[in-house]
């Protein structure tokens, strides 16, 4: 909440919105919708994306959210800048989330986080590309080690990457080309790369 | 070695269907209604004499934790709060069952919740988690059509529901009143225990709040038979464990098997080796960043349990193996670590607020070696300054991996700080 120039004057939500707002405030007990805080700034933030191309909570959509709930406009102000997911500024239609943390940087994210600026030409942190494509943000531990080093872009892992194949990736976004998420080298899932070694004896009646 | 009959995540790698009909073929939902049957109390005695350790970090014992729960629904209503959180540097276990063993950890939550009397379970999934969290969505509307959740859960007169609710970015919320405060819709700032969350927990009513492998693995446990889990691993430390295995190995990856198998043969068999061989190998972080790092010499021999390690001063945490090779710069390794608690402290208690910070910037000095030797003793003292002086345990694993690095790696500390000495005060004329 630092540049007030970008802070829109109305926010409401749409009707894609209100479903959703519907199913999740359906999940709590009368008289704890404030449980519903954390879901709501998500749905803001999907909505900002879906209308602007820029995922992020205004000032003025904390009000509309905090009204809805019934709560004091502060108590989600606390909530949407305690929580490191709610960008509280606009960002690029993609928002790189690399992690830094020692088990990615065993595996070389230094790599991963020069061959993001290489592409992008953003130096710091927390910074937009001039093309407003991209959002450089360091994340901690994203919680797919044994695929690491990865970033997440939006809401999908690339995983097992190094300097290279995140030079590659990036150049497909910059195209519009969206790859698939997970390993980027064929590699399934958090199995040994080569294949797993383990469950290979047991079988199962094919579903699907 | 265990056998591919003794898994029970057979779906680990997501080759087969996570779907609810896949899951079926796996065994899971298999005599569902009947294991409700048996009743609460039988249930938990099964889930005692199993042996099943938490499998969130702590390892307190799991039927012991469920029977702490009121004996007969008042009037607040019980819950079940299962902690998907899996935020723990190195951690990458719970991801695999959210995403390809769901109904696993469907099936547990519904069988659990019955055990303590919660109509009502939440499942609180980190925030990053977005694709899992559709995963595990999916099976959750899975079995309510089917109904095995819902009015009259698989046909046994109990009413369940499960909700899947997600987290936005703060590893604090994976201890369990932060959790709570967060479910709440609250900053994730933890609570002063007592009362626990047992007595007064989610909404101020009875809660129990369990990692998700610990509940994923309840139902297998109740079919196959108390007795097939606990002569699985060793005594006290018994059963199967998933293991995520980061770093310097040559293949990465997620493996499950028994408590108590040699870190050696775990990183051997499974992550094809220390990356240059055994001998290159420098130190290993066994159960995630809070657990005290441990050099060669122990990993040559040490077990993967929780007392084994609890032994050598270190921890199983949650099996989150980190290896490092002797190309590893440790003092920045570890560094990097305070800085992500420093991120992380939520900031309500002041010996962790400022101690991360603190332990930060004198790390971030000691890994350039701009720093005097009896500095080390300084940090050291530090550390236990913040260690159990704080309301949560995040002030603890904070204070342990540098204690870990003073304790194994003290020399490595002076000599970078003598180097740093050296270039400092030698002569510039040569340049």
């Amino acid at each position: 909440m630092t540049d007030h120039s970008d802070q829109p004057s109305h926010f409401a939500f749409d009707a894609t919105s209100e479903a959703e707002i519907a199913t999740i405030l359906a999940k709590y007990p009368s008289g704890k919708q404030a449980s519903g805080v954390i879901p709501l700034l998500y749905v803001v933030q999907k909505q900002m994306g879906r209308l602007t191309g820029s995922a992020w909570v205004p000032r003025v959509a904390m009000d509309v959210v905090a009204e809805t709930l019934g709560m004091a406009p502060i108590r989600v102000y606390e909530v949407a800048t305690f929580y490191l997911m709610f960008n509280t500024a606009p960002i690029g239609k993609f928002h790189l989330q690399v992690c830094t943390t020692t088990p990615c940087w065993l595996r070389g994210s230094d790599e991963v986080v020069a061959a993001c600026r290489k592409v992008t030409g953003i130096k710091g942190w927390k910074e937009t590309s001039e093309d407003g494509l991209f959002t450089m943000t360091e994340v901690e531990c994203l919680g797919a080690c044994v695929n690491a080093p990865l970033i997440q872009v939006n809401d999908d892992n690339y995983e097992d990457l190094d300097f290279d194949s995140t030079v590659a990736l990036l150049e497909s976004l910059r195209r519009g080309e969206i790859p698939p998420r997970g390993p980027v080298n064929g590699r399934q899932t958090s199995a040994p790369e080569g294949g797993p070694t383990t469950l290979t004896t047991l079988n199962f009646a094919k579903t699907e | 070695m265990l056998s591919d009959q003794d898994r029970i995540f057979t779906n680990l790698y997501g080759i087969l269907d996570p779907g609810l009909a896949g899951a079926r073929a796996r065994g899971d939902w298999d005599g569902t209604a009947s294991i409700l049957a048996r009743g609460r109390e039988a249930i938990i005695e099964e889930m005692k004499a199993s042996g099943l350790r938490g499998r969130g970090g702590a390892g307190f014992p799991t039927g012991m934790k469920w029977s702490f729960m009121p004996k007969t629904v008042g009037d607040r209503p019980h819950y079940l709060v299962v902690n998907a959180d899996e935020s723990e540097p190195g951690t990458c276990k719970d991801r695999d069952i959210l995403r390809h063993d769901p109904h696993k950890l469907v099936e547990g939550c519904l069988i659990a919740s019955f055990a303590m009397g919660a109509n009502a379970c939440y499942v609180y999934m980190r925030g990053e988690f977005a694709n899992e969290a559709v995963a595990f969505q999916k099976a959750i509307d899975e079995a309510y059509d089917a109904g095995l959740i819902g009015r009259n859960a698989c046909g046994s007169g109990f009413d369940f529901d499960l909700y899947l609710h997600r987290g936005a970015g703060a590893y604090i919320c994976g201890e369990e009143t932060a959790l709570l405060e967060s479910l709440e819709g609250k900053k994730g700032m933890p609570r002063l225990k007592p009362p626990f969350p047992a007595a007064v927990g989610l909404y101020g009513c009875p809660t129990t709040v369990n990692n998700v492998e610990s509940i994923a693995v309840a139902p297998t446990i109740l079919r196959r038979g108390a007795a097939w889990f606990s002569a699985l691993g060793r005594p006290k430390n018994a059963g199967t464990k998933l293991f995520c295995i980061s770093g310097h190995v040559n293949k990465p990856c997620n493996v499950e098997e028994e408590l108590g198998i040699p870190l050696r043969e775990l990183l051997e068999k499974y992550a094809g080796g220390v990356r240059g061989g055994w001998d290159n190998l420098l130190a290993v972080i066994p159960g995630g960043a809070s657990v005290p790092v441990l050099p060669k010499s122990i990993c040559d021999t040490v077990l993967m349990d929780f007392d084994s390690l609890r032994e050598v001063r270190s921890g199983l945490g949650t099996a989150a193996v980190i290896v490092m090779d002797k190309s590893t710069d440790i003092i920045k390794a570890i560094a990097r670590l305070s800085a992500f608690y420093k991120h992380e402290s939520c900031g309500q208690c002041t010996p962790c607020r400022e101690g991360t910070g603190w332990m930060m910037r004198v790390m971030n000095r000691m890994v350039q070696g701009r720093a005097e030797p009896d500095e080390i003793d300084t940090l050291e003292q530090v550390t236990r300054q913040v260690e159990g002086h704080t309301i949560c345990a995040l002030g603890d694993a904070a204070a342990w991996p540098i204690q870990g690095l003073i304790r194994h790696f003290r020399p490595v500390m002076e000599e970078r700080i003598a180097a740093y000495k050296a270039g400092r005060t030698m002569p510039m004329a040569a340049e």
